[in-house]
C-alpha cells in the first residue's frame, strides 16, 4: 500500500464528502427551525438543477443569469411548499410529516421528469475535466469547486445566523413557544428556512449536475445527505460539514478495501451502516443537541 | 328497517364487546365476503388475476404494516425488506422440495427473526430515528439481494418459483390462485379484527399513545413492541411468499426495493392508520391509480389535441401518486377509513337524525 494513493483516496473522499454536506446543510436548515426531516431535499436538488437547465439550455441564456434566476424561483418554491403542505401538519404525528415530505418527493420527481424528461444531460459549468495535480495526487477540479462552494455556504450561514434575521431563526429553533410570545413570527421563520434550503438545493443541483449529469439519480443523494446530517447532528451546520468529511473519507477508503471482499458496490453499504450505527450509539450525532427523546 | 340501531341493546359486557356491535356491519361484511367468494364466476379471469388477486395480497401486507405502524405506533420504512426475507426463504424451501404449507411457514418464521432485528432498533429509538434506521436496513437488504447470487438466483437475479400446491394438490387455475389469496387475506383480516378486542391489541394501542404512560399501567412496552414487529413480520413474510407464488411466479430483488416499502406505507396512510376497511380501500386506490391516471391523461391529451411524449405519460402516474399522498394528508389525514366511517355513521341513523335539525 503506498501512501500517496491512500492520501489521494482520503483527500478525494473528503472533497466528495463536502459535496454530500451540501445536501445535509439543506436538511439541517429545515430541521433546525421546524423539526421536520425533509425527505424531499433530494427531489428539490433535482428540481433546482432542471430549472437551471431550463434557462441555460432551453432558452440559451448564460449560466450567470440562469443560476440567480433559479435561486429566486426555488426560494419561492420552498416557501410555497412550507405554506401549502407543511404548515397545516404542525403538531401532527411524525409519521404523517415524514409521509408528507415523501409524497412531496415523489410528486416533485414525477413532475420534473414529466416536464423535462429523464435523459441525462450535462450542466456545462465550464470547469475543466483535466485532473488537478497536488504533489503526486490527482484531484478532480469540479470536486474542488464544489467543496469550496460548500465551505462558502457554511461560512455564509455562520455569518447569517449572527444577523438579526438569523438570530430570529435561532430563537425559533431554541423554543418556538417562547419566540411566539416575544413576537417573532414563527411561521415566517420556518418558511424562510424552507426557502433557504431550496436555495442550497440549487447550489447542490448545479454542482452534482456537473459531477454526474442532470438526471433522476440526483434525488438519490438524499440518503447520503441524511446520513451526513444525522451523523453531524440534525440541527448543527458545523456537524454537517465535519460529518460530510468523515463520511466521504470512510466511504472512499472503506470501499477501496471492502470492494475486493464483497465484490463491488460497498459504498451504499458503508453509508447505511454509518446511519444505523450513528442512530444506535449516538442518536443526537456529533454536534447535535442532547434533548432527543430516548425510549 | 332504515334505522339500523333499532333493537340493538347491549345488556352485558360480553355482548357489548362483540366483534360487530351493530348487526348491519356484520351483514355488510358477510355480503362482501360472499361477493369475494363468488368473484371468479362474476369477473373475467383477466381482471380476477391482474386486479383482484394482487389487491387482496397487498391488502394483507398493508394490514401487517398497520399492525406495527397503526396499532403499535412504530414507524417502519423497511417493510418490503421483511417481505423479501419471507419470499426468498419460502421459494428456496419450496425449490428444495419442502411442501408449500411448510415453505410458507418457514418464510413467515424467518421473516419474524429478521423483523425482530428491526424491533431491536425500536427498543432504543423512536419516531424519526426509528424511521431512518429501518430505511437504512431496507437499503442493506436491497444490497444483499443484489449482491449475493446464492440468494437471488444466479446472474440474472431471478428465482423461478415452483408451482404452488396445498395438501398435495397443485393449484394452477386462475380461480384456485385467487382463492389462495382470498383465504390468506381473510385470515389476516380476522386476526386484525379480533386484535382490538384482546389484551394484546389494547396493550399495543397503549404503547402507541404514550409509552411511559403504558409502562405506569404495567404494560411492558419493550415486550409489546417486539411482539408487534415479530407478528407483522410474520404476516409480511407469508404475504411476500404468496405474492411470488401466486402473482409474480418469479422472485426478483426489485420487487422488494425501497420504493415498495414506501408504497405499502402510502397505502397504510391513505387507508388510515389503524383502520381495517381503510387498508382494503388504500391498497385498491394505490394499485388502481396509475392505470386510471394514464387513461385520463391520454384521454385529455387526445381531446385537446396535445401531443404528450411517451416519457411524459410514463412519469405522470408518479406525479399523481405523490400528489395523492400530499392531498390526502392535507385534506383527510385519517384516510379513507375515516371517510368510510363518516358515511357509515351518517347512514346508520338515516333518516331520523336529519329530522331533528
Amino acid at each position: 500500500m503506498d501512501w500517496i494513493f491512500l492520501s489521494e483516496l482520503t483527500v478525494n473522499g473528503a472533497l466528495t464528502g463536502l459535496l454530500y454536506s451540501l445536501v445535509a446543510i439543506g436538511l439541517v436548515l429545515i430541521y433546525k427551525s421546524s423539526a421536520v426531516p425533509n425527505l424531499a431535499q433530494g427531489a428539490l436538488t433535482m428540481l433546482g438543477a432542471y430549472v437551471v437547465l431550463a434557462f441555460s439550455h432551453n432558452l440559451g441564456w448564460s449560466l450567470w443569469v440562469a443560476i440567480p434566476l433559479a435561486v429566486v424561483i426555488m426560494f419561492f418554491v420552498g416557501m410555497g411548499i412550507e405554506r401549502v403542505a407543511l404548515r397545516r401538519l404542525a403538531g401532527r404525528p411524525i409519521v404523517m410529516i415524514l409521509m408528507m415530505t415523501m409524497g412531496i418527493d415523489i410528486f416533485l420527481r414525477g413532475t420534473t421528469l414529466a416536464i423535462w424528461g429523464g435523459a441525462s444531460r450535462s450542466m456545462n459549468l465550464g470547469v475543466s475535466y483535466d485532473p488537478f495535480f497536488l504533489g503526486d495526487m490527482l484531484l478532480s477540479r469540479i470536486h474542488i469547486v464544489g467543496a469550496a462552494v460548500a465551505l462558502a455556504l457554511f461560512v455564509g450561514f455562520l455569518l447569517f445566523f449572527r444577523t438579526r434575521l438569523g438570530i430570529r431563526l435561532r430563537a425559533i429553533s431554541d423554543d418556538y413557544l417562547a419566540s411566539w410570545s416575544v413576537g417573532i413570527s414563527v411561521e415566517r421563520g420556518v418558511g424562510l428556512s424552507w426557502g433557504l434550503a431550496s436555495v442550497v438545493a440549487v447550489a447542490t443541483g448545479v454542482i452534482w449536475g456537473e459531477v454526474q449529469g442532470v438526471e433522476q439519480s440526483l434525488s438519490l443523494l438524499l440518503l447520503k445527505g441524511l446520513t451526513v446530517a444525522v451523523l453531524g447532528g440534525l440541527d448543527s451546520i458545523v456537524g454537517a460539514i465535519v460529518a460530510g468529511i468523515i463520511l466521504g473519507v470512510l466511504e472512499s477508503v472503506g470501499s477501496f478495501y471492502l470492494d475486493d471482499i464483497v465484490g463491488g458496490g460497498s459504498r451504499d453499504l458503508i453509508v447505511a451502516a454509518v446511519l444505523i450505527l450513528t442512530v444506535m450509539i449516538r442518536p443526537h450525532g456529533l454536534f447535535g443537541r442532547h434533548d432527543i427523546e430516548r425510549v | 328497517m332504515f334505522y339500523r340501531l333499532s333493537g340493538v341493546r347491549h345488556n352485558t359486557y360480553v355482548s357489548d364487546s362483540r366483534m360487530f356491535p351493530v348487526p348491519a356491519d356484520r351483514n355488510a361484511v358477510v355480503f362482501f365476503l360472499l361477493l369475494g367468494i363468488a368473484a371468479p364466476f362474476l369477473v373475467p379471469s383477466l381482471y380476477l388475476n391482474s386486479y383482484m388477486l394482487p389487491w387482496l395480497i397487498w391488502t394483507a401486507a398493508v394490514l401487517g404494516l398497520n399492525l406495527v405502524t397503526g396499532w403499535a405506533g412504530q414507524l417502519h420504512l423497511g417493510y418490503a425488506a421483511v417481505m423479501a426475507v419471507g419470499a426468498y426463504s419460502a421459494v428456496h424451501a419450496a425449490r428444495f422440495g419442502i411442501p408449500w404449507e411448510f415453505a410458507l411457514l418457514i418464510g413467515g418464521l424467518s421473516s419474524s427473526v429478521i423483523g425482530s432485528l428491526f424491533a431491536f432498533t425500536a427498543l432504543r429509538v423512536k419516531g424519526l430515528y426509528l424511521a431512518l434506521t429501518t430505511l437504512a436496513m431496507q437499503f442493506i437488504m436491497d444490497w444483499v439481494l443484489n449482491h449475493s447470487p446464492a440468494i437471488s438466483g444466479g446472474s440474472h437475479a431471478s428465482l423461478q418459483s415452483p408451482p404452488f400446491a396445498l395438501l398435495g394438490q397443485e393449484i394452477t387455475s386462475d380461480a384456485g390462485l385467487y382463492y389462495v389469496a382470498l383465504g390468506w387475506c381473510v385470515l389476516v383480516t380476522i386476526f386484525m379484527l379480533n386484535l382490538k378486542r384482546t389484551g394484546l391489541g389494547r396493550a399495543l394501542v397503549a404503547v402507541r399513545e404514550k409509552d411511559f404512560a403504558a409502562a405506569i399501567l404495567g404494560v411492558n412496552s419493550f415486550y409489546y413492541k417486539a411482539i408487534a414487529f415479530a407478528a407483522s413480520a410474520f404476516i409480511a413474510g407469508i404475504t411476500g411468499a404468496l405474492l411470488v407464488a401466486t402473482f409474480y411466479f418469479l422472485a426478483a430483488p426489485e420487487q422488494f426495493a425501497v420504493n415498495v416499502s414506501i408504497q405499502v406505507l402510502a397505502m397504510v396512510i391513505i387507508g388510515g392508520l389503524g383502520s381495517i376497511i381503510g387498508s382494503y380501500l388504500g391498497a385498491a386506490l394505490i394499485l388502481l391509480m396509475p392505470g386510471v391516471v394514464n387513461q385520463v391523461f391520454s384521454g385529455i391529451a387526445e381531446l385537446v389535441g396535445l401531443e404528450l411524449g411517451i416519457e411524459t405519460l410514463a412519469h405522470i402516474p408518479n406525479a399523481a401518486y405523490g400528489a395523492l399522498i400530499v392531498i390526502f394528508l392535507m385534506v383527510e389525514p385519517l384516510g379513507l377509513g375515516k371517510l368510510y366511517a363518516n358515511v357509515r355513521d351518517y347512514l346508520m341513523v338515516w333518516p331520523f337524525d336529519q329530522l331533528k335539525k
